[in-house]
């Protein structure tokens, strides 16, 4: 068995004395930023990035990877205690999961929120064990026209799971791409963009960006109208299920963690969709559909796991492909390049203890966030009450030493404030920021595939045509295309998220 | 069908066309190539023109919207604080040292809140100057000095 042999040297890796403890510091980091509001996971990876260049990329990886499911997990804590879930997929937890709360059910609420994430988040590591070196291998069969269309389906595909028109989210997009421009060309070393100035040669660093539009702006949205925050937290008795909660959690998970599972590898946000999507399903299937809204525990339970399986196989594109699925991973790319490492299906061949050791790293993530958080809920619960006039100052500052430590330019602080405006009017005017990012991350790869693709081809276009794996994956894109841009389809959408207010 | 105009599309179209349109001219600063060796101005001229385009497709949809999406209130003080107090770290913190410069920039940060009092905007930016300064100079040895040249270090 080729997958116990893979899992057994990752374990081996993973359970590394000061692997264990960077996981863990990872997840309980992860875990004290999605319970604060006001900042989410991709601004937390972006700072946090620099404290992780010192280590073994093994360690900074499986930290980084705990900060990422650890604050999803955190955000669900949030949504069903005061109802503010602290990213978009806990939004559907705080349906039923707050109003569980209200009734004094917090407890329960809790407890099928974490046995459904530990139970996604197992299967999901196994998938993305068992679904990746084959991925990876035919991967490796891509020629440059390939590459490029796939990069291109991928930034399309992210538009059909974007919020907002279509439109707008192939702007951002095509903004991204273009942003993504400033610095030396590869191919022929002349500085674009960079206003003579030397500091901009490396081109604008994705962290600046990351952080300026998912940290600065979203800060700026909080302090649109301050009121101080409701600190009427739920008290939290008897964490335990009953019987009758534990029959009936059985299946949503099951199915959540399907679902979840299979939407992860989506780019764009396949974790938002999963566990609406898982949302929808259970209500649709349940018997007692009246009960959905008004504390039915399914509607815990079915997203939770969604969400913790879907933020797993987001790992699969990412690992076997180089392609980000969610900001979040386009900043794990980042974290590769520092260490010396080029993202993609090489890396299971050239780094296998690194590969299977971030893999069986997620496991141990998973079960240290049981353990953590439900006899820590106490202290989570405290944390929520940290003043937000406190909490915005720390980010800011926060904010420009990490990105300042990156390469002690300021140029890079500078660009978080010009990142900052610029994503909050975006944002205002109904402008979702996560295409930028991936626009911004995935802008090069596009430009190099197509001048590496067209060199071979001696200036022929068609060989995006006539190679198969290319062709395959553009009609693909044209369909993507078609699905975001086509108005009824683009309804649909709409009352996919309409759960959401 | 009523038509109105949604001036966050027009804002938002007007923001791709001017970014977008300013890439397109500097673009065609740049050698253009031919299609079998892009120069470096080509693929940045292709991307400009689609953000122009795209621009003028959503300032145009906003001009003859049938659903008006709302701003709402921008928060010019801490738009102004914020950016303020990362600027003034960008630009200071290798001459005044970080001490100083982390001091100061947690201090305008909290001008960022109207709720923020002075004595509590003092206690905050303190206790972030010393939190800082133990995570970032002593825990993670980063290579910024604690005091800079404009204080004579």
């Amino acid at each position: 068995m080729e997958l116990l042999d893979n899992l057994a040297l990752g374990f081996s890796t993973a359970l590394l004395v000061q692997n264990v403890l960077y996981c863990f510091v990872g997840v309980l980091l992860g875990t004290a930023v999605g319970v604060l509001p006001g900042i989410g996971p991709t601004a937390t990876v972006a700072m946090l990035l620099p404290i992780t260049f010192s280590f073994e990329p093994v360690t900074a990886l499986i930290m980084l990877a705990g900060i990422y499911y650890g604050a999803q997990y955190g955000g669900s804590t949030t949504a069903i205690l005061i109802n503010l879930p602290g990213e978009s997929s806990a939004a559907v937890t705080a349906l039923d999961g707050h109003e569980m709360a209200r009734q004094g059910r917090a407890g329960p609420a809790l407890a099928a929120a974490a046995i459904g994430s530990f139970v996604a988040g197992t299967v999901a590591t196994v998938a993305l064990a068992a679904a990746a070196p084959p991925l990876a291998s035919v991967a490796l069969k891509f020629g440059p026209a390939d590459y490029f269309s796939l990069v291109l389906f991928g930034l399309i595909v992210s538009i059909a799971l974007a919020r907002g028109t279509a439109l707008k989210a192939l702007a951002m997009i095509a903004l991204g791409v273009l942003l993504g421009t400033v610095g030396q060309d590869i191919y022929t070393g002349t500085p674009r963009f960079v206003f003579e100035q030397r500091e901009l040669y490396g081109g604008i660093d994705f962290v600046s960006v990351a952080v300026g539009l998912f940290g600065v702006a979203e800060i700026l949205r909080n302090l649109e109208n301050e009121q101080t925050r409701t600190a009427i937290v739920s008290k939290v008795t008897n964490l335990w299920p009953t019987r009758e909660d534990r029959r009936r959690i059985v299946a949503p998970i099951l199915r959540g963690t399907g679902l979840g599972a299979a939407l992860g590898v989506l780019p764009g946000g396949g974790h938002v969709l999963a566990s609406f999507t898982s949302y929808a399903v259970e209500k649709r299937i349940s018997k007692r559909p009246q009960e959905f809204g008004r504390g039915a525990i399914e509607g815990v339970a079915g997203p939770e796991s969604a969400n913790n399986a879907a933020a797993q196989t987001s790992f699969i594109p990412l690992l076997t492909l180089g392609l980000p699925a969610h900001p979040v991973m386009a900043l794990m790319i980042g974290a590769f390049i520092v260490h010396g490492i080029t993202p993609g299906p090489n890396v299971i061949n050239d780094e296998p203890a690194l590969f299977w050791g971030l893999i069986a790293s997620m496991w141990i993530g998973n079960v240290l966030l049981l353990l953590l958080n439900l006899p820590l809920i106490g202290l989570w619960v405290r944390m929520l009450r940290i003043p937000y006039q406190v909490l915005f100052p720390m980010i800011i500052l926060f904010a420009a030493i990490g990105t300042y430590s990156l390469n002690f330019n300021a140029y890079d602080v500078y660009a978080i404030a010009f990142f900052g405006i610029l994503g909050y009017v975006l944002i205002k005017c109904g402008c979702e920021p996560a295409p930028l990012l991936l626009g911004f991350v995935l802008g090069p790869l596009l430009e190099e595939n197509l001048r590496r693709a067209l060199i071979i081809s001696r200036g022929d276009p068609s060989v995006f045509l006539t190679r198969p794996i290319s062709a395959a994956l553009l009609v693909l894109t044209v369909v993507a295309l078609v699905v975001a841009v086509l108005p009824t389809i683009r309804q649909r959408r709409a009352v996919v998220f309409a759960e959401e207010d | 069908m009523e038509r109105r105009r949604s001036l966050p599309d027009v804002l938002a179209g007007g923001i791709f066309v001017l970014i977008g349109g300013a890439f397109v001219v500097g673009a065609l600063g740049y050698e253009l190539g031919t299609p079998t060796r892009m120069g470096p101005g080509a693929f940045p001229l292709l991307v400009g023109a689609a953000v122009v385009a795209l621009g003028l497709a959503i300032a145009g949809k906003g001009l003859i919207a049938v659903e008006v999406i709302s701003f709402g209130p921008i928060p010019w003080r801490a738009v102004a604080a914020i950016v303020l107090a990362v600027l003034f770290f960008g630009f200071t913190v290798r001459r005044l040292g970080f001490v100083p410069t982390t001091a100061v920039t947690a201090l305008l940060t909290t001008l960022a809140s109207t709720r923020v009092r002075l004595r509590t905007a003092v206690a905050v930016a303190a206790g972030l100057t010393v939190a800082s300064t133990l995570i970032f100079v002593v825990g993670l040895q980063l290579r910024i000095p604690l005091w800079g040249p404009w204080l004579g270090f």
